[in-house]
């Protein structure tokens, strides 16, 4: 079913449309000063001096910081804190912050930072995941217990090595893929200053505000308890602003301020060079089959870059492991994983977390074995596909109505794929088109060892409508609308009648961050139970003023609660004047259900591992290539999903579009290139995003599941539309030019390389 | 350092007269010293389009222009299109459309659109896509952006097709 628009528009999309939401970057106090860094530029080299005299004497330079200056740990990181807020003695990557700069204006702040000098001793640097792990190579933290090998984990099934044996059918591959940007419009920014109670409060754009107190707490050694984030609608994230961006930096900037505001605001070439990014990985794969295509045996092995620190790479790691098998029933698996110290950008959270990575090489691998099965690669999918009771490839047992078969069969019957050969037949002159398909499945949620909760609050203000106070950032995957429309159905309400208070530590109650395709599942199950406190409460409010000694009889119509049996009513706004504050207000939380037998794997994973509820995906893409100048334009990009009931159509729609764009630049246009630890392309002039033009008509398919833990039926969506179009652009160029395809993006001179015979 | 100049210029429909350093960049000027913060930075060097205003109509990146360039021209920013209370159709097409997600690409993609519409009431899908090709958007795919400006283009023309 193509999926009909739904009539309520997100309620914040027409304030961004006319230009008076305010992001964080909009936020100016009068007066601010500005704080910036002074990065590094060596990807590895020792300190031996860092020079601020001629910056300090600059006119309007309020403060230059050095290592020396951070109060506290000085080490930042979610959950493996090894990440310098100012580089001491060491840097890392060309992106490490040395010093920081406060000025009166942006102006006198750029002067300052040209004129310190950093005294470097060039080091030798490693570069490569997998050579950094080969005795010798130079250590990235010198002295640490396991070299450059920040983890390793496995995870396995039932005996893979001796399950191959019996297999009529194996094929194995290699298969690597890039970092890439996350590309978000708004850079990382924030204001922060400091409060007469000695306390730090800030306005930043981050995906984790509750967390961040925690992590700038540890890193500067401040109480984090006595710090306050705000978190306006976010211009962007997809997963680059969960984890300090800007967080300890404009705190420790703040610590020097008196008082005053203080602002940073990274630009577009320092977010390249300082942000996060979607970790390259390799990754081989043997998959054995039965001549029936029957899927024995998978045995794997990857490895991830992860840069000089561990950010949220080992959790990256292990949803990779956990999704290696991909939406596939596979009896017998091994899986291992490695990640690597290097000196190269620091590898992080992006939409699709490890899983974007595992994904290709699986759909690559499946594509090998339809071939030499010389089966039709979309029967071989749904031959295999996971179903209700099936246990994935980490043993754990799919036990919520799994979608990936009615994703399949929802793509191959669109046209993309059923009519193709005419399609293929088609084709003009010099070009040769192909079509291919993918499936994906996508964990949500935090998965066993990390509760993934939230807690909501909600309050009948004294004119009798209703505030909700927002937890999760909504960096542009609607949850916050969703939060509304979700209230508004459970208390019979008009949606107008609900403000939305963005997150903020001092006013919301805690949750976890805006990521894992978990919010509107885990915020919105904790909003609901609020709800129906809220529902209760005002019903037996309202029965002192209708003197119904039957509370249960009344009924919430909007504006008031009714008495159907005498026709009596009480407006709301009578019940929140009446009300103490303390009374006009509902709590109350949810922690996501955890797999309750994890299988006796993947003992390395202490967090997140493994999960209990995934959504589903299958992807059709078609491409045509130009066989003068190599050129791949995708034609079509049909994906559909599985994730729960459909609770708001335009949101998923608009959801797996932009997903699917994310993965149609990752497949065919995105090179991060980096030579020895430096960005090549460092900025949107040459890193290439998808532009309108690179793009057709992205379609969505829904098909309507339900998740009976989820609020309303629905499970989390915001990163299964990610993983179709790298595997399913990489099929159809096979089948449009031979071309055997074992990393993206896929450049023009491979398609000519192929069209000319010669091997990728 | 050179000294302040004034620039006199229309904004939104009002005069505006302001001191300001010549080499100060237009979007600066805007968002920090006149109070509309409309107007993006994505990238502060061309690519991205976040800042586009309108000047004498046409859609320019107001990262790339400096103060002085403003004087005697007529300026539009998206503030200056509509408000939430009474939005241009473009603004209430992007927002009835599903077009805006994180919405930071937005004020400028309405420029741009409203560029096109003025001077072609009437676009095909292609036309609309060829005229926000300046404007990045890391999350809608387009689809739903071509969409609004489609609906806009005929909410314009009077709701004829």
């Amino acid at each position: 079913m193509t999926l009909a628009p739904s009539s309520i528009p997100h309620r914040d999309s027409l304030s961004k449309a006319v230009g008076a939401e305010r992001f964080s970057t909009d936020f100016s106090p009068p007066g601010c000063l500005w704080a910036g860094a002074r990065r590094a530029g060596e990807p590895h080299a020792r300190i031996k001096a860092v020079h601020t005299a001629e910056a300090r004497a600059v006119e309007g330079v309020t403060a230059v910081l050095t290592g020396a200056d951070v109060p506290g740990s000085n080490l930042q990181g979610i959950i493996h804190k090894d990440q310098p807020v100012l580089a001491t003695d060491t840097v890392r990557h060309a992106g490490d912050a040395v010093a920081l700069v406060v000025a009166e204006s942006r102006e006198a702040l750029a002067r300052a930072l040209s004129r310190i000098r950093i005294e470097l001793e060039p080091l030798p640097g490693v570069f490569d995941p997998e050579l950094a792990l080969k005795p010798g190579a130079p250590l990235v933290h010198p002295g640490r217990e396991g070299g450059n090998l920040l983890s390793r984990g496995l995870v396995e099934k039932g005996d893979a090595p001796g399950a191959f044996a019996g297999c009529d059918v194996v094929v194995e591959g290699r298969y690597e893929t890039p970092m890439q940007e996350h590309a978000f419009l708004e850079p990382p920014n924030g204001t922060a200053r400091t409060t007469p109670g000695g306390g730090v409060e800030m306005v930043v754009s981050t995906q984790a505000p509750f967390r961040d107190r925690f992590e700038i707490g540890h890193a500067l050694g401040l109480d984090p308890m006595r710090i306050r984030v705000r978190a306006p609608y976010l211009g962007g994230g997809f997963g680059g602003k969960d984890g300090a961006t800007v967080q300890c930096l404009l705190a420790l900037a703040a610590l020097h301020c008196g008082g005053r505001w203080v602002k940073m605001c990274w630009s577009r070439e320092e977010t390249f060079l300082a942000g996060y990014k979607r970790h390259a990985a390799r990754m081989r794969v043997r998959l054995g089959a039965a001549r029936d295509g029957e899927l024995k045996a998978l045995d794997c092995s990857m490895h991830f870059d992860s840069g000089p620190y561990a950010h949220l790479t080992v959790e990256i790691m292990a949803l990779a492991l956990e999704h290696a098998g991909g939406p596939y029933s596979i009896p017998h698996t091994r899986i291992e994983g490695f990640c690597a110290y290097t000196n190269n950008p620091v590898g992080g959270a992006f939409r699709g977390f490890g899983v974007v990575q595992a994904s290709f090489a699986i759909e690559r691998s499946m594509d090998a074995l339809a071939a030499r099965l010389g089966m039709d690669p979309g029967e071989l999918r749904l031959k295999n596909a996971l179903r209700m009771g099936d246990a994935n490839c980490a043993g754990v047992a799919v036990e919520s109505p799994s979608g990936v078969t009615q994703c399949l069969e929802a793509v191959m019957a669109h046209p993309a794929w059923a009519e193709r050969a005419a399609w293929k037949a088609g084709a003009p002159a010099f070009k040769h088109r192909g079509v291919g398909i993918a499936a994906s499945l996508n964990a949500m949620g935090y998965g066993r060892g990390l509760p993934d909760s939230a807690a909501a609050k909600l309050e009948l203000t004294r004119a009798g409508t209703f505030r909700i106070f927002n937890s999760v950032p909504d960096m542009g995957q609607g949850n916050a609308a969703a939060f509304v429309r979700m209230a508004a159905t459970a208390l019979n309400q008009d949606p107008a009648v609900f403000e939305l208070v963005q997150p903020d530590t001092r006013l919301c109650l805690p949750a976890g961050s805006s990521s894992a395709s978990r919010t509107t599942y885990t915020y919105g199950n904790a909003l609901l139970k609020a709800c129906e406190a809220m529902h209760a409460k005002l019903k037996a409010r309202a029965a002192l003023f209708l003197l119904a000694d039957e509370p249960d009889r009344l009924r919430l119509a909007p504006g008031a609660v009714v008495d159907e049996a005498t026709g009596r009513s009480v407006p709301l706004s009578m019940i929140g004047a009446m009300l103490s504050r303390d009374d006009r207000i509902c709590v109350d939380q949810f922690a996501m259900p955890v797999v309750e037998n994890p299988p006796d794997t993947g003992k390395e994973f202490r967090l997140g591992f493994p999960h209990r509820y995934f959504s589903h995906g299958a992807c059709v893409c078609a491409v045509e290539a130009d066989e003068l100048t190599g050129q791949v334009e995708l034609k079509s990009c049909v994906t559909a999903v599985e994730c729960g009931r459909v609770f708001d159509a335009l949101g998923v729609e608009r959801q797996i579009q932009g997903a699917a764009a994310q993965g149609a630049g990752f497949a065919l246009l995105e090179n991060l290139a980096v030579d020895g630890g430096r960005i090549l392309a460092g900025g949107l002039d040459t890193y290439l995003i998808p532009t309108s033009l690179d793009l057709p008509g992205l379609e969505c398919l829904a098909v309507d599941g339900d998740e009976p833990t989820g609020p309303h039926g629905l499970k989390g969506m915001g990163e299964v539309g990610v993983h179709g179009p790298a595997p399913a652009v990489a099929q159809a160029l096979q089948d449009a030019v031979g071309l055997a395809v074992r990393r993206v993006p896929v450049e023009p001179e491979d398609v000519l390389r192929a069209l000319r015979g010669e091997k990728a | 350092m050179r000294e302040d100049i004034t620039v006199t210029f229309t904004l939104n429909g009002a005069q505006v007269s302001i001191e300001t350093s010549p080499g100060r960049r237009v979007l600066d000027l805007l968002r920090e010293d006149l109070g509309l913060p409309a107007a993006k930075e994505g990238c502060g060097s061309g690519e991205c389009g976040a800042c586009a205003i309108l000047v004498d109509g046409v859609a320019r990146l107001s990262c790339l222009m400096l103060a002085a360039q403003l004087e005697g021209r007529e300026v539009v920013t998206a503030e200056g299109l509509g408000t939430c209370e009474n939005p241009h159709p473009i603004q209430a097409a992007f927002a009835a459309s599903g077009a805006v997600q994180c919405g930071y690409c937005t004020p400028g993609m309405t420029v741009a659109a409203s560029e096109l519409l003025a001077r072609n009431p009437s676009p095909d899908r292609c036309e609309v896509r060829e005229a926000v090709s300046g404007n990045l958007c890391r999350c809608t795919g387009y689809v739903k952006i071509v969409d609004a400006v489609m609906d806009a283009a005929e909410a314009m023309r009077g709701g004829d097709s």
